[in-house]
């Protein structure tokens, strides 16, 4: 039956408000989905001016711009902004847009809630953001919260709690409509394990962030009633324990990671396949090496705290389960590797970019092993080696399997195809700078450059000046990828519905762009099992 | 505040050399890797970082390796023709069990290292470490000395926002205080770290490890270090505003020089307790 003869035919009986209310009342997945994009995209941009103010005092030694205490809520703002503000709302934002389409549903299975859970959002960040003009400035104390340093801050300090826990109730909400979605929504014949990739490492994320979030809720509400009520969950002087709020803290942390990069490898094992003109190598294992991936992310969360001083024995259990990570992890790498091998590949953006985060990831993972053995984290914990490692499974991991899941589907959800040239330009200019960026900064972190420092020994001078000018083009370079996003939004070659020649799955099976509501009526057995790679 | 000439194009040489997985102890000068150190343990460290280390390289090459091959021969653009195959139990078996049992080879020296550095007993003497915003208070414990140790002061006027004074004609800018923390080389040092405000952590890298300064903790670690000499380090742990400006200064002394220390330290104490004891008394009244 004819998609475009569902959707002229539903646009005689849906009247929806047009101008802001549109976007204050909309329950659409696809208008949801693209405001948790735009949302996400302006927060990106803020956290990249925070990280701009970073390394331009970074730039040489001395203090030439910021105070230092300025200088640590830049850092603080900036992870916090990047975390919950940029990669955590574009994720949803992709699972709005992409899980309706990619499972053939109408829409989502809860969309007021929807609505709500992005709504939320904004308001959130305000909070959050206008700390930065209170007495006392914004939140300085690190975006991991430990006491008893972060009941120093300032008139900053409710509005942080609250911020964090308006953004954890907006992530709940999000997940539990994913999850509602994928278990009630799927098309008759589209089994569990016939799933796109994206779907099933977002539901793993999905359960995740329900396991997680409820946790972090709970160490900043008694962080909050020993700051004003007089509790001391987490003063020593009061018999509490601020080593346990480090505790609790990662054991929402440490998933908090996975959520952050598993929709990732959800989008690369998509985007790889398509470009390579070959089905993706071991889809079964991906679903189990996720899987194992999001179980093991529960049992490993003191590697964040080897310095502690925990028993022996604890040391010895979460250095195993951390370096175990690295099965699961590497099986997923080799069967990207393994769907490359005797392929037909074409290089479009999003393929260079999806090549790029298998290559800069596996370092970012590589790091991640070294530092999980607790012996030689004495020396690594803290320095910026750590920064180096979590900024390349973040920027290069997360920030570029986003950018190549917006190149992919751009086409689909404009209709228009974007510009090749000016994309690729993107790519190339983001990849060189954000290695001169990172890259060395594993130097100074072995060389003893401490983190979270603003002003540093002059021995640590080049290495910062060199990651400061790679900083400061790849912030710029990122002002191409708004101006592709604008370009294509607005006009240029129509798309097909296939767009890639090499895509598989039911969003290509839709026009370009797709109707309102997305199937009004399940497609067919035989177009899902055409779907499956 | 450009590079000198000369030393530019090296620096760029071994961090090309360092990428291409030279061993990097040739290239410890260059500030690109991690120090050996001086005590035993450091020495365990720095060999089981290059062991890891060493191991990713291996894997990294092998493994980007197969990627850009992929790249360069696998390219629909010279008339490659995509073969269909997309499992192999065999294979997938393969590369689940070989990482696993690397990670075994590895596991093995880190479980006895980490056995080694938590091994405190046998100390032949202890320093307790508090850890203040933004200062070290060390104690030896069995000497009845104790002080404080603070950022140097020229170093301290420097490193004010706009203070006009350029950071490289300072001498060991941020990484100098007033008051070091003086130890004999052979001895096996306990250290007891805590903190009386918020959350510190004691680095030394020469020493090879760092450890918490926790408000209502004691944590012990140790160090016997093996050469005289001053070694530096920082506090590691986000403590506040001046987090970035407490460093920690070590003067490993030979035991003769450590004993005339301690002498002269405890006759300075004495001193002032002598001048000082009638002051609190009448304070006290």
């Amino acid at each position: 039956m004819s998609q475009a003869a569902a959707h002229h035919e539903h646009e005689h009986h849906d009247h929806h408000p047009s101008g802001i209310t549109r976007w204050l009342t909309t329950t659409n997945h696809k208008d949801i989905g693209s405001m948790y994009l735009i949302f996400s995209l302006i927060m990106f941009f803020i956290g990249g001016a925070m990280a701009m103010v970073i390394r331009a005092e970074l730039f040489q030694p001395g203090l030439q711009f910021v105070d230092p205490q300025f200088f640590n809520s830049m850092t603080t703002m900036h992870a916090l902004v990047m975390i919950f503000g940029a990669v955590m709302p574009a994720w949803t934002g992709f699972a709005n847009w992409m899980i309706p389409m990619m499972i053939g549903a109408p829409d989502m299975a809860l969309p007021r809630l929807n609505n709500w859970s992005f709504w939320i959002l904004p308001f959130a960040f305000t909070l959050l953001l206008s700390t930065v003009f209170m007495p006392g400035g914004g939140p300085a104390g690190g975006w991991t919260m430990y006491p008893p340093l972060v009941l120093q801050t300032g008139a900053a300090f409710p509005f942080l709690i609250f911020a964090v826990h308006f953004m954890g109730a907006s992530s709940i909400a999000g997940a539990i409509n994913i999850i509602a979605t994928v278990f009630n929504m799927r098309a008759p014949g589209m089994t569990l394990m016939k799933l796109p990739l994206f779907v099933w490492t977002w539901i793993i994320t999905a359960f995740l962030l329900i396991a997680s979030i409820p946790v972090l809720a709970g160490a900043v509400t008694m962080l909050l009633t020993d700051k004003f009520f007089g509790t001391a969950f987490f003063s020593a002087a009061g018999g509490g324990d601020p080593v346990m709020f480090q505790h609790i803290f990662w054991f929402f942390g440490h998933p908090e990671v996975y959520i952050l990069i598993l929709p990732a490898f959800g989008i690369v094992s998509a985007i790889i396949p398509t470009f390579a003109r070959k089905p993706l190598f071991g889809y079964s294992s991906m679903v189990y090496a996720s899987a194992a991936i999001a179980f093991l992310s529960f049992i490993v969360w003191a590697h964040h705290m080897f310095t502690v001083g925990m028993p022996l024995a604890g040391e010895l259990f979460f250095m195993y389960t951390t370096v175990l990570i690295a099965v699961p992890t590497g099986v997923k790498v080799f069967n990207w590797v393994a769907t490359m091998w005797q392929s037909s590949m074409t290089f479009e953006t999003p393929m260079l970019f999806a090549i790029a985060f298998v290559i800069l990831f596996t370092i970012g993972g590589f790091s991640g092993l070294m530092l999980g053995v607790t012996p030689v984290d004495f020396q690594y914990h803290d320095t910026y080696f750590v920064v180096a490692h979590f900024h390349y499974v973040l920027v290069t991991g997360a920030v570029y399997a986003l950018m190549a899941g917006t190149y992919f589907w751009l086409p689909k959800w404009t209709g228009h195809m974007y510009d090749e040239g000016l994309g690729k330009l993107h790519f190339w200019m983001s990849t060189i700078s954000v290695n001169v960026l990172f890259f060395p900064q594993h130097f100074l972190g072995l060389a003893g450059m401490p983190r979270r420092i603003p002003d540093y020994s002059v021995q640590f001078a080049d290495f910062n000046m060199i990651s400061s000018l790679g900083g400061f083009v790849f912030g710029l370079s990122q002002l191409l990828f708004v101006v592709v996003i604008v370009k294509c939004v607005k006009g240029g070659a129509k798309a097909t519905d296939q767009v890639w020649d090499g895509a598989h799955g039911l969003e290509w099976t839709l026009p370009s762009p797709p109707p309102y509501h997305s199937f009004n009526t399940p497609p067919a057995p035989e177009t899902i099992e055409g779907g499956m790679r | 505040m450009m590079f000198s000439k000369h030393k530019n194009p090296w620096r760029l040489l071994a961090t090309a050399s360092a990428l291409l997985g030279v061993p990097a102890a040739a290239m410890a000068d260059w500030g690109l890797n991690l120090t050996r150190g001086v005590t035993p343990y450091s020495e365990t460290v720095y060999d089981l970082h290059m062991l890891i280390l060493g191991v990713c390289v291996v894997i990294g090459v092998v493994v980007f390796g197969l990627i850009f091959y992929s790249i360069f021969a696998f390219r629909k653009s010279n008339g490659a023709k995509p073969a269909q195959w997309h499992e192999s139990t065999k294979v997938e078996v393969l590369w689940t069990l070989v990482p696993f049992l690397i990670l075994i080879g590895m596991a093995v020296p880190a479980t006895h290292a980490l056995i080694m550095m938590e091994n405190t007993g046998g100390s032949d003497m202890t320093i307790k470490v508090t850890g203040y915003q933004w200062k070290w208070h060390y104690q030896y414990v069995d000497e009845g000395i104790n002080y404080f140790s603070t950022l140097a002061n020229d170093s301290n006027v420097a490193r004010q926002l706009d203070s006009g004074v350029d950071p490289k004609s300072v001498p060991n800018y941020l990484l100098e205080v007033d008051n070091h923390l003086v130890v004999p080389v052979g001895k096996k040092i306990r250290f007891l770290t805590t903190a009386g405000d918020v959350i510190h952590a004691w680095w030394v890298p020469a020493l090879g490890w760092k450890r918490d300064a926790i408000p209502g903790y004691i944590n012990e670690s140790w160090a016997q270090i093996k050469e005289p000499g001053t070694y530096r380090g920082q506090c590691a742990e986000l403590c506040g505003k001046d987090h970035g400006f407490m460093p920690i200064v070590v003067d490993a002394l030979s035991e003769q020089d450590y004993a005339a220390w301690v002498a002269k330290m405890k006759s300075a104490t004495q001193h002032a307790e002598a001048s000082t004891a009638p002051v609190a008394a009448v304070a006290e009244k």
